[in-house]
Parts: C-alpha cells; structure tokens; sequence
C-alpha cells in the first residue's frame, strides 16, 4: 500500500466543512476507546459518532462525523489506519453516500396542538410514535439539515427532550464493502 | 580528591541455588516466561510487587532470563530503552499493578515518542477485582492509551503465548515502539499447558516496506537535477538498520548529510558528506545549508519542532522527498511534493538503484566556508572553568570516538549532541522527544548490558542526575563500569539558559544544590572523583578511564555557560543566536 502524494496546500483543498468516515473495526474489547481517545488527543472536531453492527460478522461499523479541511481529514484517516482495530477508513467526502439520522423528539403538546403536530411531522416524513396527554414524541429519520427544519417546525409548541443518533452513512450504488 | 574502593555486592544469581522445590502446576506464569525466552528475551528491567510475586517465584526457574531490579519503575523502562537503542532488540521492563505500573509512565511515553521497541509487562489485580478498586488497581491500559503502539489485557491464559508474541512483533516491526501487556494475577496463577503460539495475523496491521517505485523513480529524477540537495538523516536509518544503503546512497549521489537528534551517527561524522546536527540547537552551517537548499531529502525523521523551528520557514526553497514507514508522518507538520511510504533499507536500496553518480563540488564547497571549526579538546592555561563543549570534545578524545554516550536532557545533551562526533548511531543514545530528564543514568544501565565489552558514559546534568540517583545502587549490585560524568553547573542549565535570554534574566526555581558526589559514590561504593580546574580534566578522564568499575565524576563546569546556537522558542532556523549576546556588545 502506498498513500498517493497528497500535497497539503495544494490547489483544490477544501475548506473546513462536513465530513464523514465510514470505519470499519474489529469488536474487541476499549475499540471505542481507542478511537474517541485518538480523534481527542489530535484535537479532530468531531461532530458525531456512531457504532453499530456492520454486515461481516466480528466487525463494526463507525460513522465519524468531523469538521476538517482536507489536511486534516487526512491526518485523521491515517491517524486511525495506525489502530491496530481498525480494518478500513473510507472516506466519504470524496464518494458519493446517503447520510442519515435518527431523532426522538419530545414535544409539548394538547388536544388543540396535536393534529398540527401531526401535519409537520408527515410533511417531513417522520411519525408521531407516542402520544401522552401534554407531549407527544415525532420519529424522524433524515439527513441533519432536514431534522434541523423539523426541529424549527416544533420549537414554537416546546421542545422538552430531544435524542439523536449522529450521523449513519452508506455509499450509493456498488461502491463500498470491506476492499 | 578521593578514590574509593568498589564494594561488590553479591549478586542473587551467584547465590547457592535454594532446596529443590517439589514440582509445581504449570500456570500462566510459566507461559509467559517461556514465551519471552522464545522471544530471545535473556534481559528484563523489573521491579516486584503484589500482583506479580506469582511470575517473580516463576521467574528463578527460567535462568536463561536475567533480572534487574531497578530502584524505581521509571528507571526500569528507561534502561529497557538504553539496551533497545544499543542492541536493536525489544526492551523489556516488568511492573507490578498500580503505582509499579503508573511508575512506568514516562518511559512508555518516550519510548513513543522516540520509536523505541518496548514492551512493557504490568501486573493487574485479579480479574474479579478489576473495576472495584481494589488495591493496587490502576486502568494502566486507559492512562496508557495515547503513549502505545498497542496494548493488550489478558483474560484467558490460554491468549498468553498469542499475545507475548503479537506483542514482540508490534514492538519490533514497522515503526517500532511500546506494546504493554497487562496480565491480572488471577490469570498468571491459572493453571493451563505448555502451548506454542499460532503464527502472527494481525489483518489491521501491515506496515509497508517496499517503496512505491514510482515515486523513489521521481525522487531520484528530483536528486539529479537538484543543485543544492540536502539529506536530513533520522532515527529510522539507524532502526531499518541501513546505515550501510545510507552511506552508499549518499556516496553515489555526493549528498551532504544532516542529523536530527536520533540520527547523529547514521553517517560517521568523520565522513565527507556529513555536516553535522540541525535543529534549534544545531550547527549553524547546517541550518544554513538547509535554509539554502534547494532539494530536502528526509530519510527516517518525522519533522519535529526542534529539528525544523519555525515550520513555514524551514527549507524555504526546498522540494521535499519523505520517506518514512509511518504515512501518517507525510505531510503532518511540512507539505511533501514525492511521499515515499516505506522501509528505510529497503527504499535505500532502490533509490541507490535509481540515483545516478554525481559531484557536487561547488554546493560542498559552500557549506564548508560557512562550517565553524569544533572547538579543541584542549584547554588554555588562562582558562579558569571547565568549558562544557570543550569537556565533550575532551570525552570524545579520550574514547576514540568508541564509547556508547548516553545523555539525559538539557544543555549537556546539546553539547553532547554539537560535539559528540558519533561515528556509529547506537553510540549516542538520549531522550528526544519526550526530553525527559533522568533519562541518561538508566539508558546507560540499559546500554552497558546489551554491550558488556562496551565503555559506556553517562552525560548528565546535575539536575538530571538527582532524578536518577539510587540507580547508582542498581549499577553496583550488578557489577556494571559505567563511567557517570556529571557536568555541574549548579543550575537547571537550559531552562536558566531560557530565563537569561527571553526572561530578563529572572532564574526562577533554576539554581540547584546538590550532595557532595564524590562522598555520594563512595556511599554507594563508586569511586568518585571531582576535577574543577580545566587543567586536571584530561588527567582525570584517563584516571577514571583506569578504574575498572564504575566511576563518578564530578565535573565543575562554568556556570553560566549557554548551548550556542539556539534558534528563539518559535523562531525560524535561519533566525540562530550563535553567540552570547554580551559577546557582541
């Protein structure tokens, strides 16, 4: 394996934005902590991560959510390749992927504010799953920037409790898989 | 001055051997001592205590494996690192759970930082106890975490064989570094069989060794058209073991040759191509020429802050070829234009395949009309205090160039590093990154039992040196001649250094005390001795020279002697002070 000669300053390097891994992990015992502590001890802003199963047995699957230019995306790429653990770092700022989120919101609600819940939430694809007489709570899976309009959409009857998951993602088409 | 005589203590492997035992289960610790023999592992640094008194009364059956036991934990990593850099094999320090294993600490961390092979074995309460605070119970894996290449806890005996020899190849492999093994008591008293390990699969785990041929193909096209090339030789060519490619590389394509701290004696400093140590501390003609340069071939060294000063002005002019068998080294702190990810023998040998010969008359001429002579190793008869350079080029007189130095951290280590003329790179062995004080003393421990034929000097501070003190006591009760050469100040040299020139001279918490050394050494049955007047050092360096065991000595050096040149905390290296500052007024 030879890492491709990348040039930190070159033209084309893009700014601190969003980005996302896809790492593929061995499940052994401290993984988790092994990666948090590595993306902290070299200061990576993550936004969110995720660990769950992946689709061969005896790996997982972590989504990283950073914000990095591409310097620092790199560092961070090479960084986790160094984890013994760690079997594969795709990184999907460069491929083209579906990036998804799971959100639990709590809102206050009443008889008169239920139905108009309800219509927010089917206009964003996502479901009312729990109905108690002052709150209900909307399941919404979507991409960050379409649970943030939800979020906007139910602020006014009153937030009390909100649970996400960061970030999940997955490549289009054929692409991915162990390689 | 006093001589004293040399008291030796009688070792335990001198000892009568105890009464027959009757036959005991085979237990993990059994396991684990025959899976460090089968490592070649005849030499551990160790220290005992509660949670490993199982594997010590284990450890008597297996002589093939020397023990020595340290005064402090610290100290045993530090001599498992002194014997790692000499020797080229793994260090291996032994510590009991808790504060035997957080002891440990420091040296796991330099040994990180300095790619040194380490593994480090802790002692942990028994598995049932782990998580309930029990005593003498530290997460050693969690504090270590950050300062390993890898890590490991045992569960089931049966791993054991399996992870002393994962362990030994991660240590020792790719870039090496520390692997620590934490084994709870209850499993080093389980009972298991005798088992030989499967062979070594680590998939996650595949360092790359062969260079990518198209980008040695450009680095050698970069080589012969460069005017004014410059080689910045690391610690790897000394750890891939190529200083045989290195110099024949450098020969063929008659590139000049600057060190970084770890890799002073990649090239012999007498060589031709060699022209010296770089960095904040560095000659000033080699800063020069790497300033000038018009081609920077990095070979083995990952652009550390102190070898590079200010990053945006290192090299200004200068292309940059890399090769490292870490990628994540390439272009972490300085933009690459040809990565060569891989071994250093083996892109060496390439890249002597691919370089065409070549003279360079003119770009070596240059640099040697900036060189400043070093300084004689002779002192003038009006000279009143030890000058500290010259005391090093004395040293280095008196051994031939021979003698293993090992160093602690600080001013001495600078002047050890300016004025060493290292022909061999395991003849100076000293704490880079890490800059840990204390570290000489126990590198040398470590140094003089991988090479017993070997004269080995420790060059400490007098700060340092009290770190690292009751080592001496490891040193009698294991016959070891090392020759201790205190250089005296009476002052944190280098952090009063800093004080005087960027801290008005306020020297906060820098002036030191210290014991009488030569009544010291004899306490502990080593000859001392003391020289303050310049025109004694050369007889007292052949006095000590002399002495068959071990010797301290004393050096009264001018105080306020300061490490020239120094390139300003944050500065660009261009940016030297390479003189005093009153000199000039």
């Amino acid at each position: 394996m030879s890492v491709p000669g990348a040039k930190a300053g070159d033209v084309g390097q893009r700014a601190a934005s969003a980005r996302t891994l896809s790492v593929l992990v061995e499940d052994q015992p401290g993984v988790l902590n092994r990666v948090s502590s590595l993306l902290r001890r070299r200061r990576f802003n993550v936004e969110s991560l995720n660990v769950g199963a992946s689709e061969q047995p005896g790996l997982s699957r972590m989504t990283i959510a950073l914000h990095a230019d591409d310097a620092a995306t790199e560092q961070a790429v090479k960084q986790l390749y160094k984890l013994l653990e760690v079997r594969k770092v795709t990184d999907l700022s460069d491929e083209r992927f579906i990036g998804r989120e799971l959100a639990l919101v709590k809102v206050a609600a009443s008889p008169e504010t239920l139905a108009q819940l309800r219509e927010i939430a089917e206009l964003f694809g996502a479901r009312v799953i729990d109905v108690a007489p002052r709150s209900v709570v909307i399941e919404a899976v979507g991409s960050e920037a379409r649970i943030a309009s939800l979020l906007e959409m139910v602020r006014p009857y009153g937030i009390r409790e909100i649970a996400r998951t960061g970030r999940v993602a997955i490549t289009r088409g054929a692409g991915g898989g162990e390689g | 001055m006093v001589t004293a005589t040399v008291t030796t203590i009688p070792r335990d492997r001198t000892a009568p051997d105890p009464a027959p035992r009757a036959a005991r289960p085979y237990t993990g610790a059994h396991a684990l001592c025959e899976a460090l023999v089968r490592e070649g592992v005849d030499l551990i640094f160790g220290y005992p205590g509660g949670a490993v008194i199982p594997l010590y009364d284990v450890l008597t059956d297996y002589p093939a494996i020397r023990h020595v036991l340290v005064r402090h934990e610290q100290w045993a990593a530090h001599a498992a690192e002194g014997y790692a850099r000499a020797t080229g094999k793994v260090g291996v320090c032994l510590a009991t759970s808790g504060p035997g294993a957080t002891n440990l600490v420091t040296g796991i961390a330099d040994a990180m930082l300095d790619s040194t092979p380490l593994v480090a074995i802790t002692g942990q309460v028994g598995i049932p106890m782990i998580g309930k605070d029990a005593f003498q119970e530290v997460d050693i894996i969690g504090v270590t975490l950050p300062i390993t290449k890898h890590s490991f806890q045992i569960e089931d005996v049966a791993d054991l064989p399996r992870v002393v020899a994962e362990a030994f190849h991660l240590a020792s492999s790719g870039r090496p570094g520390p692997v620590l093994i934490d084994i709870p008591k209850s499993v080093l008293v389980a009972p298991t069989a005798p088992s030989a390990p499967p062979p070594v699969e680590l998939p996650g785990y595949r360092p790359t060794k062969f260079g990518n041929m198209g980008q040695i193909k450009a680095a050698a096209r970069l080589i012969a058209a460069a005017e004014r090339p410059v080689v910045m030789a690391g610690h790897g060519i000394a750890i891939s073991g190529a200083i045989n490619e290195f110099r024949a590389f450098v020969e063929r394509a008659d590139l000049p040759v600057a060190f970084t701290l770890h890799g002073l004696g990649a090239l012999p400093a007498s060589h031709p191509n060699a022209i010296g140590y770089m960095g904040m501390h560095g000659h000033a003609h080699v800063n020069r020429a790497i300033d000038g340069c018009d081609l920077l071939i990095n070979i083995g060294a990952r652009f550390d802050d102190r070898a590079t000063g200010r990053v945006d002005a290192f090299a200004p002019g200068a292309t940059v070829i890399h090769v490292d068998i870490d990628p994540a080294e390439i272009g972490k702190n300085v933009k690459t234009a040809v990565p060569i990810v891989g071994d250093a023998r083996h892109v060496l040998a390439a890249l002597i395949e691919a370089v065409r010969e070549q003279r360079r008359p003119e770009w070596h001429a240059a640099i040697a009309a900036w060189r400043v002579p070093p300084p004689p190793a002779t002192f003038d008869p009006d000279e009143r205090t030890i000058s500290p350079f010259k005391l090093i080029a004395a040293l280095r007189a008196a051994t031939g160039g021979e003698a293993i130095f090992t160093a602690d951290v600080g001013q001495h280590q600078m002047w050890a590093a300016q004025w060493g003329a290292y022909e061999r790179p395991e003849r100076w062995i000293s704490s880079g990154g890490a800059g840990t004080m204390g570290f000489g003393l126990p590198a040398a421990i470590g140094a003089q039992l991988g090479h017993p034929e070997a004269e080995v000097w420790a060059i400490v501070g007098d700060g340092g040196v009290q770190m690292s003190l009751p080592e001496l006591a490891t040193i009698v009760q294991e016959g070891l001649p090392v020759k201790v050469a205190i250089f005296n100040n009476g002052y944190l040299g280098m952090v009063r250094q800093w004080q005087q020139l960027f801290h008005d001279r306020n020297y906060s918490h820098t002036p030191i005390s210290s014991p009488d050394f030569v009544k010291l050494a004899e306490a502990y049955g080593i000859a001392g001795l003391r020289v303050s007047d310049p025109a004694q050092v050369h007889e007292t360096i052949a006095r000590a020279r002399a002495i068959a065991g071990p010797v301290v000595i004393d050096f009264r050096i001018n105080p306020e002697e300061n490490v020239y040149p120094m390139v300003p905390p944050g500065g660009a290296n261009s940016q030297m002070i390479e003189m005093e500052p009153d000199a000039v007024e």
